[in-house]
């Protein structure tokens, strides 16, 4: 019964060569190792935060004097409100832990490179996306924080030259952040998920253009692609457990960790909390933002600084394969570069002192070098390295894939003038 | 017979172009005009705009003390100041933003400022020189300028005038 069903649809519709082609099917490469996990599991969040959302906008109100006491609700009189809303708020720390990796993981292997530009450029979107969702969804409880966040950030649109004070009225809705504001931010924090729904299909359809790259960086030829299904269904499913573990312990037994203690203070409009934070996911950028003296110049950077990685594919010149693996300069950066974050995302969570103000200033410097330099330190590093000798099994790795992939596009070459004829 | 049917042919391909293009920005320009009200819709609404004057009654703030009153949401500070908080506002002319005490004052005793920092929009707390805000740490002095950054800019004057000796209307100069 089943199979004639299958076969019903298929005369219609083509599902079973769809699901062969795209996704049990799909040609993966063998070596790819737990990095890789991370792009399931960014998609297994997306999923996490639109069913926890959707069933907590059904006991949520998006009204100021309303808000902060339906969070209450949930968390004391709804059933598994508690859960629900856990789940949520960690999900959103979650989802950034998992993109950062995600991330993170394609600037080592390099695999913004061509021909995966668009790819590496669709996941930056989808990063915009992403903090726009999260910024938005932070203001909904209503406390301390999510008034006064709401309020500094949404003060950064007023460095548009020339209306910035409209841009910023128009924005919020009414001089200062307030119902308009909430309401608004309620509506679009609703609908910006199936926007990154949607990017994540265009990045789909692009990965599956381009294949996945691999930890040895360099394209492999058929013979060494395996079946999506069983083999990595399998794997993904068991970083997904792993996953859930670290997940759990957070949501179970440590979920106020990630939720400021002033947001459980109704929003004041007239009192700023001593010493505001923005989420840790955002600390780095907003570092970066508070070290430039002057305020326009402080949110350009800002700006810029999240938009740095679009230019990766223009900036590295080295046509060294394997990313990071083999270029130990590269190497090096990158570390240095994940250790600046990590001063940047301190310098941001601390109360700002002239010390720290001064490592911020030399972490923000540090940040932009690290992309500025990278055409010329990727150059001269790929001149060392061919003078030097790539190592032998990387060589022999590149021309036994070469000699393999052009077998195998002269066999499809041959094919398509079979079909022509 | 032949070269007239092409100068038609010419002719009518023009026109086509053309009529894409009248049409194209016709079309666009529909567009731009149906965004208006959708953009429009976003900014404040009637009653946000109706919050815009406040009247408060000044006889109950004593020498030396400030009221917190909102205005448009936003806090407005209204500090009676002493005769030495005056002296001290008109012997400077403030820090980064220069300005004279007496261009940002009606009646030297009463100092009325938006009490929401210029830098980022944190509220600052009455402390040291006059104010400090927490965010990032700007200073204000009794005049409401700023004397220390990333501030850029001195605490708004807000519109606002005395109806009689001790009441003030804020929202309208
Ligand atoms: C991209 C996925 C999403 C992210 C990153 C995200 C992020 C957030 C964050 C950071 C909060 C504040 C949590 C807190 O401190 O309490 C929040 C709250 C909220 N979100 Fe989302 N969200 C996502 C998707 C959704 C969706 C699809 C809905 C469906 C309507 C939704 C509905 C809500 C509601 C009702 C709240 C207020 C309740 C609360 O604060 O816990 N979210 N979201
Ligand atoms: S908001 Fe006041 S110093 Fe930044």
């Amino acid at each position: 019964m089943p199979g004639r069903l299958i076969e019903w649809i298929d005369q219609r519709f083509p599902l079973s060569s769809f699901v062969k082609h795209e996704l049990t099917g799909y040609p993966t490469p063998y070596n790819l190792s737990y990095w890789w996990n991370f792009g399931f599991l960014a998609g297994f969040v997306l999923m996490l935060q639109v069913a926890t959302g959707i069933f907590l906008a059904m006991h949520y109100k998006a009204d100021v004097a309303l808000s902060f006491d339906s969070i209450q609700h949930i968390m004391r009189d709804v059933n598994y409100g508690w859960l629900l809303r856990y789940m949520h708020a960690t999900g959103a720390s979650a989802f950034f832990f998992v993109i950062f990796i995600h991330m993170a993981r394609t600037l080592y292997y390099g695999s913004y490179r061509a021909p995966r530009e668009l790819l590496w450029w669709t996941g930056q979107g989808l990063l915009l996306l992403l903090m726009a969702t999260a910024f938005m969804g932070y203001l909904l409880p209503w406390g301390q924080m999510s008034f006064w966040g709401a309020t500094v950030i949404t003060n950064l649109f007023r460095a548009t030259p020339f209306i910035g004070d409209q841009v910023v009225i128009w924005l919020r809705g009414d001089y200062t952040v307030g119902d308009a504001t909430l309401t608004r931010f309620f509506a679009l924090h609703y609908l910006f998920p199936f926007l990154i729904i949607g990017a994540v299909i265009v990045h789909l359809v692009a990965l599956h253009k381009v294949k996945s790259s691999n930890p040895s960086g360099i394209d492999l030829a058929h013979k060494d692609n395996i079946p999506f299904h069983p083999y990595f269904t399998i794997k993904d499913l068991y970083g997904l457990g792993l996953f859930l573990m670290l997940y759990s312990v957070f949501v179970f037994f440590l979920p106020d960790s990630l939720i400021e203690p002033a947001n459980n203070i109704p929003a004041n409009p007239m009192q700023t909390p001593n010493h505001i934070v923005p989420e840790w996911y955002f600390l780095p950028f907003y570092a970066i933002l508070r070290s430039v003296p002057n305020m326009v110049g402080g949110v350009l950077a800002m700006g810029l600084s999240v938009m740095m990685f679009a230019f990766m594919p223009f900036l590295d010149r080295s046509r060294i394969p394997g990313g990071a693996h083999f270029r130990p300069i590269y190497r090096l950066q990158f570390y240095l570069f994940l250790l600046d974050m990590l001063v940047l995302g301190y310098v941001g969570y601390t109360p700002p002192t002239d010390q720290t103000l001064l490592i911020g200033e030399v972490a923000t410097l540090y940040y932009f070098g690290s992309f500025f330099f990278i055409p010329f330190v990727s150059k001269l590093e790929e001149r060392w390295l061919i003078a030097r000798g790539l190592p032998p099994e990387v060589i022999s790795l590149m021309e036994s894939e070469a000699r393999a992939l052009k077998k195998q596009n002269r066999k499809h070459g041959r094919r398509r003038e079979e079909d022509q004829a | 017979m032949m070269d007239k049917a092409r100068i038609q042919v010419l002719s009518d391909n023009d026109r086509r172009k053309f009529l894409i293009r009248l049409t194209s920005v016709v079309g666009a320009g529909g567009v731009a005009a149906a965004c208006v009200p959708f953009v429009a819709s976003m900014n404040p609404s009637s009653d946000v705009l109706a919050k815009s004057l406040t009247e408060v009654d000044l006889s109950s703030i004593t020498l030396g003390a400030m009221l917190t009153v909102a205005w448009q949401g936003k806090p407005v500070f209204i500090l009676h100041r002493t005769p030495e908080q005056i002296k001290s506002a008109e012997s400077s002319n403030g820090g980064i933003d220069p300005e004279l005490d007496s261009a940002r004052v009606k009646h030297a005793e009463w100092l009325v400022v938006v009490g929401v920092c210029t830098h980022m929009g944190c509220v600052p707390n009455q402390e040291g020189p006059g104010w400090i805000c927490h965010c990032h740490g700007s200073e204000y002095d009794h005049s409401g300028r700023v004397i220390r950054g990333p501030a850029p800019k001195n605490l708004e004057v807000p519109p606002y005038h005395f109806v009689t000796a001790d009441k003030i209307t804020i929202g309208l100069a």
